[in-house]
């Protein structure tokens, strides 16, 4: 039977042509979804000179790529920027439409859903397909401040949307060798009908970026003070890593909001995260318990940062982590335990 | 210059616990409270009208009881709050709720003057979505401008705002009448003050049901109108681990260097040496 809705589409989210991460995690995710029900991969690019992204995007796992490329799609802007989208799903009828949960593509997908009109399920944390011949989009979220998870079904109308978070969802390796369509599609628009104009963009300086960080040492309430960070500093770059925080210590203005993982902050899932100090309420671990490896540093043996650690040290962080300090500095230890990785 | 802020009341999620046995929310005791980001789309709208005069409505759908978070946009010095209430628009997902809403304030508009602004928090902390004010924006036609840090500007029909992004800070510009959302960075909301109590112990909030609405689609309302369901609800376990617990940093250094990490992070022997 010939579906009249087939594929999944993934909104490639850039800026200036960089592509943000989470468009490559959601066509990992588009990808491992469209293999159940044997759908294809779509992407879909805009932008003012955007091609190499249509080809990245395909590296990334996409079968076909739809390319938008107009002067009046250089900056993200909701009017022409949902105007093509619109287009575009009319033209290909995906069953699926899947964008970042960021601000940009919040912003999108706001518009477009009502415009389409369809079903838009904010900011999920899982994404799944029934097999067919459903195919319905299996949306998860957390509610209520993380404490609960919904699965939010759309039935009736096509495409089902979703905006997913960044960080949530695993990219496929860029494979070079892949093949795919790229398909242009013509677009106008005159500058003069968009009364929205982008005048300046300002970077912002301190570019933590602790979504793409391999190794993260985060303090939380209990390093006591902005201070705490310095000593956590030391030791994030002696890793090679970077420092994150948990709510309390943004609050209290100890560290940036950038710097914050978890329930309004970001999701990490580095190869070693280091929590100091951190207690581990559910809104902090939902942010960092896919890291690889997990150590805790608590005086508290039974806070429950423990529970979702690979390795803890129950004591206290103004002994534990000058020593760690000390130790890192001295590089690979002499003896390290059977079964090292001495090679 | 009108402006209306939507407000919604909503369960206080920081204080919701749940039920470990039955993996059910408790309500009980949760106290309702107007959604913290909404309240700075007031505060902004009460300094737009200082700037410029003119007026500010509010508008909520929701349950009678929602009456609270009205009257206290009123106490910071709302002109006016509406109350969009029926049992027919219950059970509204984004888009039912963004139709009713909109065809609230086009009630508005025709009621107090044309609407310049919109404003609407940049999400609910129950909804957490921030899908309510694109699709208002949508529906009437309004410029959309979301996430904005700073009200820069408004000369003529141009405003002028600044939006925060992940990456940075980006200004944008365009024409009325436009739809905001706001973030909590953008102002602190003012205390009420004594006259503003006092206003809104003895306001009455104006009450829309959906007979006010005569030429709404009630197809696109409420239950019925919404195309998303929740179909099950669960509580998240955190992944629990077995823990391998050191006495100090040297036995955790010389076990991390027991795992697959030195290889996958390229520590080299004399790793920071």
């Amino acid at each position: 039977m010939e579906l009249e809705y087939q594929g999944i589409m993934v909104w490639v989210e850039h800026r200036g042509g960089v592509a943000k991460p989470v468009s490559w995690q959601l066509i990992g995710q588009a990808r491992r979804m469209a293999e159940k029900i044997g759908a294809e991969v779509y992407a879909l690019v805009q932008g003012e000179r955007v091609e190499h992204l249509a080809r990245e995007a395909i590296c990334y796992g996409a079968d076909r790529a739809y390319v938008v490329e107009h002067p009046v799609l250089r900056d993200y802007r909701t009017q022409p920027y949902s105007v093509s989208t619109l287009e575009v799903i009319r033209q290909v009828k995906p069953e699926i439409v899947l964008i970042g949960a960021t601000y940009q593509g919040r912003d999108l997908a706001g518009a477009i859903a009502t415009h389409l009109p369809t079903g838009l399920t904010a900011d999920t944390t899982m994404l799944d397909v029934e097999p067919n011949p459903s195919r319905l989009l299996l949306a998860s979220r957390p509610a209520f401040s993380e404490k609960l998870m919904a699965t939010i079904l759309c039935k009736k109308y096509k495409p089902q949307m979703a905006t997913a978070r960044p960080g949530i969802f695993e990219a496929l390796p860029r494979d070079e060798s892949r093949t795919g369509q790229i398909i242009r599609v013509p677009f106008d628009m005159k500058e003069e009908d968009i009364a929205t104009k982008v005048l300046e963009f300002y970077q912002d300086e301190e570019r933590v970026n602790i979504e793409d960080a391999q190794v993260i040492v985060a303090g939380g309430r209990g390093i006591g003070g902005p201070e705490g960070f310095a000593v956590l500093k030391k030791l994030a770059d002696l890793l090679g890593g970077v420092v994150a925080a948990s709510r309390p210590c943004v609050d209290q203005q100890w560290i940036s909001a950038a710097h914050q993982v978890g329930q309004t902050g970001k999701t990490v899932r580095p190869k070693l995260y280091i929590a100091v100090g951190i207690s581990g309420a559910v809104q902090h671990t939902i942010g960092m318990n896919g890291s690889d490896v997990i150590v805790a540093i608590n005086k508290d043996p039974n806070a429950p940062i423990f529970d979702v650690a690979h390795y803890g040290i129950v004591g206290d962080w103004q002994q534990v982590v000058p020593e760690l300090i000390e130790a890192v500095s001295a590089g690979k230890p002499v003896a390290p335990l059977a079964g090292g990785a001495d090679k | 210059m009108h402006i209306v802020v939507c407000v919604k009341q909503v369960p206080d999620s920081r204080e919701i616990r749940i039920d470990s046995k039955t993996g059910t929310l408790i309500r009980e005791g949760v106290p309702s409270i107007a959604n913290p980001y909404d309240l700075h789309g007031v505060e902004a709208a009460l300094q737009l009208r200082e700037q410029h005069g003119g007026r500010v409505t509010v508008i909520t759908m929701g349950p009678p009881m929602a009456e609270k978070a009205l009257k206290e946009t009123i106490s910071l010095g709302a002109d006016d709050a509406v109350l969009v209430t029926d049992r027919r628009f219950g059970g509204a997902d984004t888009l039912a709720t963004s139709y009713v809403l909109s065809e609230a304030i086009k009630k508005a508009a025709d009621t107090w003057g044309p609407v310049d602004i919109v404003i609407a928090g940049k999400q609910t902390l129950d909804g957490d979505t921030g899908q309510v004010g694109p699709g208002i924006a949508c529906r009437l036609g309004l410029q959309q401008l979301t996430y904005v840090e700073r009200i820069v500007a408004v000369e003529g029909n141009r405003i002028r705002v600044e939006r925060r992004l992940e990456d940075g800070l980006e200004v944008v510009e365009t024409s009325l009448p436009v739809l905001l959302t706001v973030l909590k960075e953008i102002n602190t909301v003012r205390r009420a003050s004594l006259p503003g109590m006092i206003a809104a112990a003895r306001y009455k909030p104006i009450t829309w049901t959906l007979a006010d609405f005569p030429d709404i689609d009630q197809s696109k309302i409420g239950l019925k109108g919404s195309p998303t369901i929740v179909a099950r609800s669960w509580v998240p376990e955190v992944r629990k681990v077995d823990t391998t617990y050191v006495d100090n940093a040297r036995a955790l250094w010389e076990a991390l260097w027991g795992t697959d990490l030195p290889e996958r992070l390229g520590w080299s022997a004399k790793e920071g040496a």
